[in-house]
């Protein structure tokens, strides 16, 4: 196996983990977050406004985490900077 | 026809035109052409501009987005958003619009460039400190970053940088995979479900840019919400 095989495998097999692992964490907190803003827009629904707002920036604050393992892992795919060290040479 | 390959993960390498060490690459030829869009629209609907009974729907329609923008910077800063509306609205009507006209065949998003973003994110770390230092005066802005404790000094300045990594990849990893994912999806499954992940694309385009510009608008406001607060508990 030469190196370039080696980089390509490693790299998908990274990426899929990067994405499987990294969005774990991300996707059992949005549902918490979701759940407890349905509970309390259910109990007051006059600030259902204020409710949403904050829901949507802390929903974007806790997917960030997920995103940065979207924008790695799209890298190691699609612009991989070891790959093509390698194959331009 | 497609302007970016599959391959290229960011619009900056797709150069159009060179003369010596200038380039001219597809993000500043869209981001162009956006600034041009919205500044022609603007021109329109206030060209024939009235205060009276009579006016016309564009004026309807800008006012309802200005009222709506100021609304919600009053609700999150808590005071008239005379001053922020400028930088704020600026940032949203053109975070929106590059986003908006994503779904148009043949536009690159430039938002789904890491340089755009960078750029927006820095113009959000520089009016931080101007719009506080305005608001409070040199020495209490500086003062805020020993808040809790003086030993949080490092973690707060730290926090300012990363904040602003944080706001340029996620509104660049949202766009970016938007495009991606309707680029890989149009080689798998051709006709119908690409036009799902179109709808849902433009939902995400709203939704990040009301995120940047309420984040924008929050470190803003809670740079200048200390030193509000402790104003008014020296008063009691």
């Amino acid at each position: 196996m030469d190196s370039a095989t080696l980089i390509g495998m490693v790299s998908i097999f990274t990426a899929g983990i990067t994405m499987g692992i990294g969005s774990i964490g991300s996707a059992l907190g949005e549902g918490r977050a979701v759940a407890q803003a349905m509970t309390a827009i259910s109990q007051q629904p006059d600030e259902s406004g204020t409710i949403s707002r904050t829901l949507f920036v802390g929903l974007a604050i806790i997917e960030s985490v997920a995103i940065y393992c979207l924008v790695v892992s799209m890298i190691l795919l699609f612009a991989n900077p070891f790959w093509s060290h390698f194959t331009t040479r | 026809m497609e302007i970016l390959k599959i391959g290229e993960i960011t619009p900056d390498a797709v150069i159009l035109w060179q003369a010596g060490w200038i380039k001219l690459n597809v993000t500043i030829l869209y981001t162009w052409i956006t600034m041009a869009a919205l500044t022609i629209l603007s021109w329109l609907a206030t060209r024939r501009i009235s205060s009276g009974r009579s006016f016309g729907q564009w004026q309807n329609f800008l006012e309802a987005v200005v009222e709506t923008i100021s609304g919600q910077i009053r609700d999150i800063a808590n005071e008239q958003p005379g001053k922020y509306i400028a930088f704020i609205g600026t940032l949203f009507l053109f975070i929106a619009f590059s986003n908006f006209f994503m779904e148009l065949p043949g536009y690159v998003p430039p938002t789904s460039s890491l340089s755009t973003t960078a750029g927006l994110a820095i113009c959000v770390f520089f009016a931080v400190p101007v719009y506080g230092i305005a608001n409070e005066g040199f020495l209490s802005y500086l003062k805020q970053y020993t808040k809790p404790t003086p030993l949080m000094l490092p973690f707060n300045i730290m926090g300012e940088f990363t904040r602003t990594l944080a706001l340029a990849v996620r509104l660049f990893g949202n766009i970016m995979s938007e495009t991606k994912i309707a680029a890989i999806l149009l080689a798998v499954i051709p006709f119908f479900f690409p036009v799902i992940m179109q709808a849902l694309g433009l939902l995400i385009g709203m939704i990040q840019a009301f995120i940047f510009t309420v984040l924008a608008m929050i470190y803003i406001a809670s740079a200048e919400r200390v030193g509000t607060e402790e104003r008014q508990a020296n008063e009691k």
